[in-house]
C-alpha cells in the first residue's frame, strides 16, 4: 500500500483543491487523510458524514490547586514558558503557554500542582462523496500537539486502508517546513509538491524540497498558475531538473480554478480542461507508483 | 503600537500586505517589519534593503557529560518529551524533541547534563530609510518555530520603543506559532479571501484572536472572486471589514516577481492608506483611554 502526500511549503498554491480533485479521480481506491489539521478544508469539497468522531488528548497541562498552593513561588521560577503569571495575586498556569513539561509540579513543595492530558482536538472518519473514507482532524485553537494530531490522522487512515486493501492513502499535508509537515512526511512513498511560479512560490518549494530529500522519498511537482510568470516558472523548472523531480504538469492560471471551490466541486467535475490536466498527473503518478 | 498580519489560510495575502502596508507607512515615519513565519519566511523578498546585522539563534538543549554521571536515571523520568533516554550505560539526547524546559539538566543530582547552545536558525535585520526590517529564518529539520518567534520578538522589543509602530507577518494557521506570533500585539489584523476556504479558515482564525482577547479587523483580498460569504459573516458578527483589495491578474503578476504593489496599483495604495488610517485612529484611541 502506497502513501502520496501532498504538500507545498507555501500555502494558497492550490494544494487541496489538487488533492480533492485526485480524491475524486481516485474514487473508491484511496482513503484520504487530511492531515492539514491547523486548516483543514478538505471536507468542504468532500461533504464528509463525520460518522465516527473522537476526542484526541496529547502532551500535559499543569493546574494549580489554589488551596493547597503556598505561594512560594518556585513553579515560576523554573518556567521557562512563562506561563505561570499571577492573576489576582493567584498563580494561574496560562493554558495557551504551557508546554506540558511538568517542570512545576515536580518542584512544587505542596504538590499543588497536577497534570492532565488536555483534549487538543477531534479526528473524524467519514463516508465522503466519492465513495470512500476520509480521516480528518479538528485542531483545538492555539493547541501544542498538531503533529501528534497529523501522525493519529495517518495512522488511522493507514489502518482502513490495509483493512480495505486499498492500493493507496492520498494526504493532504501541511503548510511550512515544522513538526506537522515532518509528521506528513514520514512514512510516505511519494510527495507531490504544488507551486506557483511566484518568487515566494519557489523560495519555499525550495525549503520544503530540502526537508524531502532529508526523507529520500520521491517527489513530483505540479506549477500551479503556470502561466502567471514565465520567467520564474522556467527557474522552478531548471530547480525541478537538477533535483530530478519529476514535472507532473503545468496548470495555467484560470479563474475556473476558484469558482469550483466557490461552488463546493473539484476542480475535475468543474472545468473538463482543467481536470485533463490534473487526470494527466494522477497518470504520471500511478505509472511511477505502479499503481 | 504591535500589529500582527494574520490568517487561518495560507496564501491569503499576508507577506502581500505586510511588505506593502509596512513600506507605505515608513515614507512617512519610522516603522519595524518582522516577518515572523520562520517556517516560510517571504517578507524579505519584497524589501530591498541593507543588511545591517545578523546573527545566529539558539535553543538550549541538554548535553550528557559522562565523567559524573551515575546513571540514575531521573532525567529519563522528568522528561515530558522523551527526549533524554537512558540506554545501557548511556544517556542519549534527542535534540529535535527537546522543549528545553530544563529539567532533566536542574535536577539532575550530579549536574551530568548541562544545558548546551544548539542553533536553530537566523536572524537578519536590514534597513532602508525609516524601513527596518526583521527576518528570522528556522534551519531546515528544525520543528519548533515557536523558540524562534520568541527570540526574534525579542529582539525587536529590545532594538524598537514603544513609540514605533511594528508590524509583524506571522505564521498562517490557529495553533502555537501563531499564538506566539500574536499574543503580544496591540491589534490584529486578519486577511482572508471571499471563497469558502478563506471563509471556514477565517473563523478559526477570528476563534483565537477572541480566545486572546485582541481587537481585530478583517482585510479581503482578491475581492471579487468566490462568493459573498465572507461579507455576510463580518456583518453578521459586527467584524470590521478594514479594506479591501481586487482580485486581479496584474496583481499577481507583479506580486511574482517580488515587487511591491502599491506605488502601482491605486487600488492597493488605497487599501494600505485606509489601513494605515484606521490603525492610527485605534492607536490614539487607546492612548485616549490608559490616559
Amino acid at each position: 500500500m502506497k502513501e502520496i502526500v501532498v504538500i507545498s511549503g507555501k500555502g494558497g498554491t492550490g494544494k487541496t483543491s489538487i488533492t480533492a480533485s485526485l480524491a475524486y479521480i481516485g474514487g473508491e481506491d484511496l482513503i484520504i487523510a487530511d492531515c492539514d489539521v491547523d486548516a483543514a478544508d478538505m471536507h468542504l469539497l468532500m461533504d464528509p458524514d463525520f460518522g465516527k468522531a473522537e476526542d484526541f488528548f496529547s502532551g500535559e497541562l499543569s493546574l494549580i490547586d489554589q488551596d493547597a498552593c503556598i505561594k512560594c513561588g518556585k513553579c515560576q521560577d523554573v518556567c521557562r514558558y512563562d506561563a505561570i503569571p499571577i492573576i489576582d495575586s493567584q498563580y494561574i498556569v496560562d493554558p495557551l503557554g504551557c508546554e506540558g513539561c511538568g517542570y512545576c509540579a515536580r518542584v512544587c513543595p505542596t504538590d499543588a500542582i497536577t497534570n492532565s492530558q488536555p483534549n487538543v482536538g477531534k479526528c473524524f472518519v467519514s463516508n465522503i462523496r466519492t465513495g470512500s473514507t476520509m480521516v480528518h482532524a479538528r485542531l483545538s485553537i492555539g493547541a501544542d500537539n498538531s503533529g501528534k494530531l497529523v501522525a493519529k490522522v495517518k495512522k488511522d487512515a493507514k489502518a482502513i486502508a490495509e483493512e480495505q486493501k486499498k492500493i493507496a492513502v492520498l494526504v493532504d499535508g501541511s503548510p511550512g517546513v515544522g513538526c506537522p509537515v515532518v509528521s506528513s512526511l514520514s512514512g510516505a512513498s511519494f510527495v507531490i509538491l504544488v507551486t506557483e511560479p511566484t518568487v515566494s512560490g519557489l523560495h519555499d518549494l525550495r525549503r520544503v524540497y530540502e526537508l524531502v530529500k532529508k526523507f529520500g522519498i520521491k517527489a513530483g511537482c505540479i506549477i500551479n498558475k503556470a502561466d502567471l510568470n514565465k520567467e520564474v516558472s522556467d527557474d522552478i523548472k531548471i530547480f525541478l531538473k537538477e533535483e530530478d523531480i519529476v514535472l507532473l504538469s503545468e496548470i495555467p492560471y484560470n479563474v475556473k480554478f476558484t469558482e469550483a471551490m466557490t461552488n463546493g466541486k473539484t476542480i475535475v467535475e468543474y472545468d473538463k480542461e482543467l481536470g485533463n490536466i490534473i487526470s494527466e498527473s494522477w497518470e504520471k503518478i500511478k505509472a511511477i507508483e505502479g499503481l | 503600537m504591535k500589529i500582527a498580519i494574520a490568517s487561518g489560510k495560507g496564501g491569503t495575502g499576508k507577506t502581500t500586505l505586510s511588505t506593502n502596508l509596512a513600506s507605505f507607512i515608513a515614507e512617512s515615519r519610522e516603522c519595524v517589519l518582522s516577518d515572523l513565519d520562520v517556517e516560510e519566511p517571504n517578507s524579505g523578498l519584497f524589501i530591498k534593503a541593507e543588511l545591517i546585522h545578523e546573527e545566529d539563534k539558539f535553543k538550549m538543549i541538554p548535553e550528557w557529560e559522562k565523567s559524573k554521571c551515575e546513571l540514575c536515571g531521573n532525567c529519563q523520568a522528568v522528561c515530558n518529551f522523551n527526549a533524554v533516554l537512558k540506554m545501557g550505560k548511556m544517556i542519549m539526547v534527542f535534540p529535535e524533541l527537546c522543549h528545553g524546559c530544563y529539567a532533566c539538566s536542574e535536577l539532575c543530582p550530579t549536574d551530568s547534563l548541562p544545558m548546551k547552545q544548539k542553533k536553530m536558525g537566523e536572524l537578519k535585520f536590514y534597513k532602508k530609510g525609516n524601513l527596518n526590517f526583521i527576518e528570522s529564518k528556522l534551519i531546515i529539520g528544525e520543528e519548533q518555530a515557536v523558540p524562534l518567534i520568541k527570540q526574534t520578538i525579542d529582539y525587536v522589543d529590545e532594538k524598537f520603543g514603544e513609540d514605533v509602530i511594528k508590524i509583524f507577518d506571522s505564521p498562517p494557521g490557529t495553533s502555537c506559532p501563531v499564538i506566539e506570533a500574536t499574543k503580544d500585539a496591540d491589534f490584529v489584523i486578519l486577511v482572508t479571501e471571499p471563497t469558502p476556504f478563506g471563509l471556514h479558515d477565517l473563523k478559526l482564525a477570528v476563534e483565537t484572536v477572541k480566545q486572546m482577547e485582541k481587537p481585530f479587523g478583517v482585510v479581503i483580498n482578491r475581492h471579487g472572486i468566490g462568493n459573498d460569504g465572507v461579507e455576510m459573516y463580518c456583518r453578521e458578527d459586527n467584524i470590521d471589514i478594514i479594506a479591501r483589495i481586487p482580485n486581479d491578474r496584474l496583481i499577481a503578476e507583479i506580486y511574482s516577481r517580488g515587487e511591491l504593489l502599491y506605488s502601482t496599483i491605486p487600488s492597493v495604495k488605497e487599501a494600505v492608506k485606509s489601513i494605515s488610517n484606521y490603525v492610527d485612529k485605534f492607536n490614539s484611541q487607546k492612548k485616549r483611554e490608559t490616559k
